[in-house]
């Protein structure tokens, strides 16, 4: 095992997920001694990308960018380190019998493409879109300050409440009102005032379901579509894109960013706990017994690793420990990755590569996404699983020899817990569930595939350390965002141990390669530090 | 009617958008696919091929090519030797800038130089008795830029000579079965090579590079992502960055080599080459006179970003090139220079912009304010001066 260069560091972040990278190097850049401790023998958590089998690049876990703060983009100078997401000039949604929408960079023609399933959808599209980006730049300052703590009476933190008041009040009354609708109600509602086209809808909705165990007619999958569309690419909302060299290309380029600050990285380096004196932590115990010293530790691990098993949750108030235990996490999807011998061919469309040059939805309607969820709901995996597949190789040539792709899909539902078996019995199953459908919608697919790999929810907990396999770290329950993410009074990063907080993406404002749980989380400890001179 | 270049049949059986336009009289693709963004991210991840057969291309030979080439050409011939090029210009004898261009040597006596605009009858007439021929081969010659990270490692396997070319040489290769020149050199500011092919090769040339790098993410790319990379690469272009002195119609309108950013071309200038406008240059340097000087420019992002936000607006990040002029101010709203080419640059995650500003205030991190127009009213958005070329990969010249 590696050993730190330092005895006693301003700053210890445990964990080297993207969150934890973001957070260790804003720690350097504002002056702080840190060290970002990781338990694996590479940064980047669920954001990796490794070479399985020799020319073939896989995200493993996690797979393309839209979330990620812009501020953090600049604020970290991540273009000096090799930031290139790179352009998906496509969308492809293959329906049945020989239907699909294909998408392109072209808006005028999407709607052409729309028009075809049918014509008064198409200017709902564009409708749909502008009432979407309306409400996702309302509540784009949500994402990019810290939450007001809705418990307390400090009055900076009453000052905060009645701002926020104050920008809600602001907003059009119809902007607010569909903020409303998508932060409480469904995906299929809200689409259905909209839409006809089942195909269309179908592909909508799968941004609703995406990580978390709700269909799209369930109450709150609507938060889940509204988030995904939060993101943004070069100024456009819901914009997605390919990291160079996979989402472990970019925590590569935020770990060389951090070190640039000064930030220290440790590897293989798994810490048992982290050391307190008098309700104040003093630093992280490693597995191996080294103990290292730290004025702050931020745990950039979910909310159960960081109140349950870092520390003891004796030392914690009951409700929050109560809280915590209670939290869903319910991990309910998986991966299964592929090195392909070519291209799939969709039947009257051929194996043309701008087909692949984006995602590739396997969604067809809302029934087939909600019949999916059907099952996970009594404990079960999809028979005809919702899948977003994802050909890196045709956009980035390095992550596949040439002629030859990788493939990443990310299927659901995949629940972590069950019924009457357990995922190391049916890991392979699913990977046949999974091959199936896409030879389904993609004849010949199988006779493509060079390289399998399957990875259920037990396996990204195993490996990434997100507990239940939740990749965001906590589902996206409005009970868990926002004021009470992880826990009512918790928002702020703060723990009730002093010099302990939290950065992950179990805090606000959530999951995916956002940053922002990082960022807002150094902006609160360097507030503190301030505040304690 | 328009003209074709030999490319044609490839580049129109490729052009998926049937938006065309016209480039010194050829039908050019502005952009093959409907993105042109994914054409400049090939440039800039993969490898693209551009036609840019429309250059002018002007064969100087004779024992005298040299003489005569140091005598009008702004930068010193005489240190190109065999198997290089330069970029290059040519001024007035007032010291303005007439055009640029990119000149092969190869051989003694014998050159190859790119323009944008015709110049044959003002060469010819600088000839005097010295022993030079000029002739314009640029219907003769079909040119393929292949540019991009992996243009090295596509050429390569079809050329092995490519291997070890260095930025700015050239050497002769056999590609596709076809006698060619290759030189590393381009107009994206990336690793990139150009081969100069007889016209009636052009599309075995095509074809051979097009299929090797078939498993290399290539795609031909149009004239807008070739707009993108420049400005990203600080390479001017004229009639949107500066014009020929020839066709000005006041010196407003000039610009020296000194403005434009060209200096480094003229360091070491030997005193004893009498090279058209080298007076007035020489005087410009030692009175200190530029009016102008050349400079890159990023827009401060966070109050771009607030600037929009407070207008209730999106910031918009668009990356095609807008090449009208934006004014430059500084702290009390005096006028201190002019953006020329402006664009959201996506590998840079900015807003850039080639601009000239008055001489004092030409050192990186000189902050001026850019005007804008938001909510049809003039706003100006800080900025700040940059070195150019704003993006600028090792792989370039490594």
């Amino acid at each position: 095992m590696a050993h730190p260069q330092k005895r006693r560091y301003d700053a210890i972040v445990v964990g080297g997920g993207h969150n934890g990278l973001v957070n260790g190097a804003y720690l350097a850049k504002a002056g702080l001694e840190t060290l970002i401790v990781e338990r694996r023998h590479l940064v980047g958590g669920a954001a990796i990308t490794e070479e399985l089998v020799p020319g073939f690049w896989f995200t493993t876990f996690s797979y393309a960018l839209s979330l990620l703060r812009p501020d953090i983009i600049h604020e970290l100078e991540l273009t000096k380190h090799g930031f290139m997401p790179l352009l998906m000039s496509s969308t492809f949604a293959p329906g049945r019998d020989g239907e699909y929408l294909l998408f392109g960079q072209d808006h005028q023609r999407n709607l052409k493409e729309v028009s075809r399933h049918s014509p008064r959808d198409a200017d709902a599209y564009d409708q749909y879109e502008h009432d979407i980006s309306r409400v996702c730049q309302a509540l784009k300052p949500l994402l990019d300050n810290v939450p007001p703590n809705l418990f307390s009476k400090d009055p900076e933190e009453l000052v905060a409440m009645s701002a926020l008041a104050q920008h809600m009040r602001d907003l059009e009354p119809r902007v607010l009102h569909n903020a409303v609708r998508l932060l409480t109600g469904s995906a299929a509602d809200f689409l259905d005032d909209y839409f006809e086209s089942d195909l269309l809808k179908g592909y909508l909705a799968s941004s609703s379901i995406i990580g978390t165990k709700v269909g799209p007619r369930s109450q709150g999958s609507g938060l889940v579509l509204l988030y995904h569309n939060l993101g943004e690419h070069d100024g456009v909302f819901g914009a997605w894109a390919f990291h160079k060299g996979g989402n472990g290309g970019f925590t590569q380029v935020l770990a060389r960013a951090a070190q640039a600050f000064g930030a220290e990285i440790l590897l293989e380096a798994p810490v048992s706990a982290v050391t307190t004196s008098n309700g104040r932590a003093t630093g992280v115990a490693l597995e191996d017994g080294t103990e290292i010293a730290g004025d702050v530790v931020v745990s950039a691990l979910d909310p159960r690793r960081t109140f349950l098993e870092l520390v003891n949750p004796r030392q914690l108030p009951a409700d929050l420990v109560e809280n915590i235990e209670r939290f869903r996490f319910q991990g309910t999807s998986a991966k299964v990755n592929f090195a392909l011998d070519g291209l799939p061919t969709f039947p009257g469309l051929g194996a043309g590569p701008d087909l692949y040059r984006g995602f590739t939805n396997i969604g067809p309607s809302m029934d087939y996404l909600e019949k999916a969820y059907d099952e996970a709901k009594y404990g079960w995996y999809s028979s005809a699983p919702y899948i977003d597949g994802a050909i890196q190789s045709t956009i980035d040539p390095d992550m596949a020899p040439p002629g030859k792709h990788v493939m990443s899909c990310f299927v659901q539902y995949a629940p972590y817990h069950l019924k009457g078996s357990d995922w190391d019995r049916e890991r392979d199953n699913l990977g046949d569930v999974v091959q199936r459908t896409l030879e389904s919608f993609f004849p010949g697919f199988s006779s493509l595939i060079l390289h399998r790999e399957v990875v259920t929810p037990l396996d990204i907990e195993r490996v990434v350390g997100l507990t239940e396999g939740n990749i965001f770290a906590g589902e996206f329950l409005a009970p868990q965002m926002f004021f009470f993410r992880p826990a009512p009074g918790w928002n702020q990063y703060r723990t009730p141990i002093d010099g302990y907080y939290q950065c992950g993406s179990g805090t606000h404002p959530g999951g995916c390669v956002m940053g922002a749980p990082g960022k807002l989380a150094s902006q609160q400890i360097l507030k503190d530090r301030q505040q304690a001179r | 009617m328009y003209l074709t270049t030999p490319f044609h049949p490839r580049v129109e059986a490729r052009n998926e958008t049937g938006l065309w336009s016209h480039w010194s009289g050829y039908l050019v693709a502005e952009k093959y696919q409907l993105s042109e963004k994914f054409e400049y991210f090939a440039i800039r991840n993969a490898v693209g091929v551009f036609d840019s057969t429309p250059l002018y291309k002007y064969q100087f030979s004779g024992a005298d090519a040299e003489k005569f080439l140091s005598g009008v050409l702004a930068r010193d011939i005489r240190k190109c030797r065999i198997g290089q090029a330069h970029y290059t210009f040519w001024c007035d004898d007032r010291g303005f800038v007439i055009e640029d261009g990119v000149v092969l040597r190869q051989a003694a006596d014998r050159f190859l130089l790119t323009s944008a605009r015709p110049n044959l009858a003002y060469f010819s007439n600088l000839i005097g008795h010295d022993r030079v021929y000029i002739d314009e081969v640029t219907e003769q010659l079909a040119t393929l830029a292949v540019q991009g990270p992996r243009s090295r490692q596509v050429l390569t396997a079809l050329a092995p000579e490519v291997e070890r070319l260095d930025y700015f040489h050239l050497t002769e290769a056999k590609l596709g079965g076809t006698e060619v020149t290759v030189s590393r050199t381009g107009y994206t500011g990336d690793l990139g090579y150009e081969i100069w092919a007889a016209a009636d090769d052009a599309i075995s040339v095509w074809d051979a590079v097009v299929e090797e790098g078939a498993g290399h993410g290539l795609l031909p790319f149009g004239q807008i992502a070739l707009l993108m990379a420049r400005i990203e690469a600080g390479l001017l272009l004229i009639d949107i960055d500066f014009e020929s002195s020839r066709y000005a119609w006041n010196d407003e309108h000039r610009s020296t080599p000194l403005e434009l950013g060209f200096g480094w071309m003229l360091r070491g200038l030997d005193p004893d080459r009498a090279f058209i406008g080298h007076r007035a240059i020489k005087r410009e340097i030692d009175e200190e006179t530029s009016r102008w000087r050349m400079v890159g420019l990023i827009v401060d992002w966070k109050a771009y970003d607030e600037m929009y936000q407070q207008a209730g607006l999106v910031p918009p990040k668009d990356h095609l090139p807008v090449t009208e002029e934006f004014m430059l101010y500084d702290r009390d709203y005096q006028r201190v220079g002019y953006a020329t080419s402006f664009m959201y640059s996506p590998m840079l995650q900015r807003h850039i912009a080639l601009a000239r500003v008055r001489p004092d205030l030409a050192q990186v991190g000189q902050a001026v304010d850019l005007e804008v127009t938001v909510n049809h009213r003039y706003q100006r958005v800080a900025a700040h001066v940059a070195r150019l070329p704003l993006f600028n990969p090792q792989r370039k010249t490594a």
